[in-house]
């Protein structure tokens, strides 16, 4: 009797063991970053893993979502919007990384004027070149359908050579087939 | 004595640049050429030793001369 059940119990810990690998075995040498704060300290190292990512050989995707998406803003655009409501909101929120706002001593733009400064100083490349950098390096940056009609953000407003815009269940299957994933 | 293939120099750049400049340069590099990054980001003393397990490139050196450091790497 007992011997029966500790078989059972090994059947099961072996099930349990070769569905694991199975799912090991579906993850990719890929990382899915879900980008969707849009202040420059966040965006910032998303990027830098973005890229440092590509150059260690992993398929890299980046979905841009609620204020993440406005990074993907064309630097010459001032404001989006569909409307009053959404065009207010755009004007709350600085559309493209150039004017991104920090979340923590923005001391209005003198913060990220600073980091700036002080990146240049190191060498350490703005999030402005790292975006055109990862777009090089072949990193798939995906904007979000669903934010892009709540915000009234048309695929215009946005920089060239994004990926087609994906909704919460593509984003999803990158994310499961993915080795890494991460919510910034 | 194994031959250098190339030096990539990634002096004065900061994280992410080293790891992005050599990766470039590893694109056009043939399977087993040996590749000398020179570098002075005191990051890339853990970043290029993590870079080559994540991409299976063989690191076969890493030294400090004058604050630079020297990395030499095999492509896989």
């Amino acid at each position: 009797m007992v011997a029966t059940e500790a078989d059972a119990l090994r059947g099961l810990i072996d099930e349990a063991m070769a569905e694991r690998d199975r799912g090991e075995l579906n993850k990719k040498n890929k990382i899915t970053i879900v980008a969707w704060d849009g202040h420059l300290d966040r965006v910032w190292p998303t990027l830098i893993l973005a890229t440092t990512a590509a150059a260690s050989g992993m398929e890299v995707s980046v979905f841009f979502t609620f204020w993440g998406l406005f990074a993907l803003v064309k630097p010459e655009k001032r404001g989006t919007g569909k409307d009053w409501m959404t065009k207010a909101l755009s004007a709350m929120n600085p559309a493209a990384m150039k004017r991104a706002k920090l979340s923590r001593y923005n001391f209005g733009g003198m913060g990220p004027w600073m980091l700036g400064k002080v990146a240049k100083r190191y060498k350490t490349p703005h999030p402005t070149e790292l975006l055109e950098l990862a777009q090089e390096m072949g990193v798939r940056l995906l904007p979000c359908q669903m934010t892009m009609d709540l915000m009234g953000v048309s695929k215009d407003d946005l920089i060239d050579g994004l990926g087609e815009p994906i909704g919460a269940a593509t984003a999803l299957l990158e994310m499961k087939e993915s080795a890494i994933q991460l919510f910034i | 004595m194994d031959v250098i293939t190339r030096t990539v120099d990634a002096r004065g750049q900061s994280c992410p640049g080293p790891l992005v400049t050599l990766a470039r340069a590893l694109v056009s590099a043939e399977r087993g050429d040996l590749l000398e990054l020179l570098a002075t980001d005191p990051g890339s003393k853990s970043d290029v030793p993590s870079w080559s397990k994540l991409t299976g490139n063989e690191l076969l050196d890493a030294g400090e001369d004058a604050g630079t450091f020297r990395y030499v790497v095999r492509k896989a």
